[in-house]
């Protein structure tokens, strides 16, 4: 009996038709970052044109100030998303980090260091338990997280009331190693009469070491896998649970850091901030490129996406704008960002 | 026993006798013997719910037989875990690949076994190992650096065997490959089970499709209902009985007359009856196969 399909012959190259080579710029585009990066530079443009005091480079510094401080959480909230999850919890997380790392060394009279280490030890609990409940009993990180935000929330203004009596933490200042602990945390320098936050500088460290873990290493390989697709990551042996509980610990740890900055850059701190931030590290890894559903995006784009917050919030202070429309441009920004990204995402992928 | 090939173990790689499974009070797989050697396809046939998963899935590892044996290269076996079976050669392309379709086709072909130079990955020698592979099994990718969701199915389905080939399989089980294809894609997957089987490898090949299993097989098993009703070499068997065993005639003319009945009482299912017993009247059961020498990829008529 003879055979129905030629198989001996070798696969026709008949896809040449198909495959025109794509060119540098569509290349470019097709990167997720791309979305922010025109959005930033149409915005730059725009303030730059109507509020004169926006043009000054001490401006610039302070709007990449505010862009670290939002940036830095934005790192890991991006890495998390692109591993397919959420954290609500990360803006009090922030704040719990301060709460702890002053409540403990001025109650304990300790150094200040002492508080600093037991913050990051709570802040990575707290990624620890979200991703544990995560992966353990599989329910969306939306809610599990929504509980963790509002359980923390309730610490935060309880437990402080109760140690301290009072709404806020002590005054800290003159804790031993307050100082050199400012000097990591929350100093600044000069660079041609402009002030510069040292925030800034951690900002940049951290979004090369996430991108380059991302892209380079082969825990990267699997935080896309696990977001793309955690069934298939699963089934070619990507340690799916230790890759997810280690990306809601790296968001406790910039919470941590975040909190830090807090800390030694006001000395105290109240118990009831950090509430909607983390959905502000959200947009900014949203309007950076990232897929809400996972598997998709860029550490860079968040950190562009940080930088149009930034930008935005300061720039209506800077334009003599009335400041109270700045979360209606927040959400226009995040729904142009994200039709813009689909347009791209999706011109890209056909143009393949 | 009939072999196509002159292996060069004794044992087939992987042998069942008798083999079965209950899970409780219920048989879902009841004496069936099987066994492939190198450079050799079983095709595994069956209707829905025949019970070619949990033939599989005794395979792969992911459960136990409960009757009969299990060999793997004349040593009996009972495999806890995928992995275990992996570690014995026996890997499994699952119907839905596991592709994570958004990454390029390099990384997903090293995914979970990414080759590390010191703490970053080797990202030039996988790409170009990937290229290198990819082509062995004939597949000459322009850019392994697209999202491997941009491939077609057949592509995609054929990275992910070239992938198991890579990592040490010595046995391949393809879970449906052609099923979700189209004809000439489900041509193009054929083709490499061909070449899996050139370079040595055993495959077995689960199909609902005896026009796909008939060129590229060298045993088929028949499974209908959690049993085996064949098991035949390839010259024991033409196309025209293996269609007709596998539809089970007698079968399926009966579920046209019990659709037929409840039809009766409701429009709707009487339409979907008539659109099926077309569609039995189309395959021919018991009547003549398709011919034959229509040669090529344009005549197994698409499931």
């Amino acid at each position: 009996m003879s055979q129905t399909v030629d198989v001996g012959t070798p696969p026709a190259p008949a896809r040449d038709e198909r495959v025109a080579r794509k060119s540098p710029l569509g290349r470019l585009m097709a990167r997720p970052e791309i979305g922010a990066l025109a959005g930033a530079i149409v915005i730059y443009l725009i303030f730059f044109i109507v509020a004169p005091p926006f043009r000054d480079a001490s401006s610039l510094a302070t709007i990449l100030y505010v862009s670290s401080t939002y940036g830095i959480p934005a790192v890991a909230v991006a890495l998390l998303m692109i591993g397919g999850e959420f954290d609500l919890s990360a803006g009090v997380a922030v704040t719990s980090s301060a709460l702890v790392a002053s409540m403990v060394s001025y109650q304990f009279s300790a150094s200040m260091w002492v508080g600093v280490v037991v913050a990051l030890v709570v802040a990575l609990a707290i990624g620890f338990i979200n991703g544990y409940l995560v992966v353990k009993t599989g329910i969306p990180s939306f809610l599990v997280t929504l509980g963790t935000f509002f359980m923390v929330r309730g610490l935060n203004l309880a437990v402080t009331k109760l140690v301290t009596g009072n709404v806020g933490t002590n005054d800290v200042s003159d804790i031993a190693g307050f100082e050199a602990a400012k000097k990591v945390f929350a100093s600044q320098f000069t660079v041609g009469g402009v002030a510069i936050r040292i925030t800034l500088l951690w900002w940049i460290l951290f979004v090369l070491i996430a991108t380059w873990v991302l892209l380079r290493t082969h825990i990267g390989n699997w935080i896309f896998a696990v977001g793309g697709s955690a069934p298939s990551s699963r089934a070619v042996g990507v340690p799916l649970n230790k890759v997810k509980i280690g990306l809601f610990m790296t968001v406790g740890f910039v919470a941590w850091f975040t909190g830090m900055h807090i800390l030694f850059a006001f000395n105290t701190v109240q118990s009831g901030i950090g509430i909607g931030n983390e959905f502000i590290y959200i947009v900014a890894a949203v309007v950076g490129g990232c897929l809400l559903t996972g598997g998709y995006g860029s550490v860079i784009g968040a950190a562009i996406g940080a930088f149009i917050f930034g930008m935005t919030n300061q720039g209506i202070v800077y334009a003599g704008w009335n400041p109270d429309w700045f979360f209606f441009f927040l959400g226009a920004l995040l729904l142009g960002a994200i039709l813009l990204n689909n347009f791209i995402r999706r011109r890209a992928e056909a143009s393949r | 026993m009939t072999t196509t090939a002159d292996t060069k173990t004794q044992a087939p790689l992987v042998r069942l006798t008798d083999a079965g499974k209950n899970y409780g009070n219920i048989i879902a797989l009841q004496g069936v013997t099987l066994e492939v050697s190198g450079s050799e396809v079983t095709c595994v046939l069956g209707d829905n719910g025949a019970g070619k998963s949990t033939l599989i899935k005794i395979i792969a590892g992911l459960h136990q037989h409960t009757h009969g044996t299990y060999e793997v290269e004349g040593e009996q076996v009972r495999f806890n875990s995928p992995r275990e079976a992996l570690d014995h050669g026996i890997a499994t392309v699952y119907q839905d690949l596991a592709v994570v379709p958004l990454m390029p086709v390099w990384r997903n072909f090293f995914l979970g076994n990414e080759v590390r130079k010191g703490p970053v990955m080797d990202r030039a020698g996988m790409r170009k190992t990937a290229k290198q592979e990819l082509l062995d099994m004939g597949i000459d990718l322009r850019d392994v650096d697209q999202p491997i969701g941009t491939l077609s199915g057949g592509e995609r389905q054929c990275v992910a065997i070239a992938r198991a080939v890579h990592f040490g399989a010595k046995v391949l089980i393809l879970d449906e490959p052609t099923a979700a294809l189209g004809v000439k894609q489900a041509g193009v997957v054929l083709r490499y089970i061909i070449q899996a089987r050139e370079r040595g490898l055993g495959v077995i090949f689960i199909t609902h499709n005896p026009h796909h299993a008939y060129p590229v097989g060298d045993r088929f098993l028949l499974l209908n209902r959690g049993r085996s009703i064949g098991y035949y070499a390839k010259d024991e068997i033409t196309l025209a009985e293996l269609t007709g065993l596998m539809a089970g005639g007698a079968e399926l003319e009966q579920l046209t007359h019990e659709l037929e009945q409840f039809g009766d009482e409701d429009s709707e299912l009487r339409h979907v009856a008539e659109a099926f017993e077309h569609e039995v009247a189309e395959l021919g059961v018991g009547a003549t196969p398709p011919p034959d020498q229509s040669a090529g990829r344009h005549e197994p008529p698409s499931p």
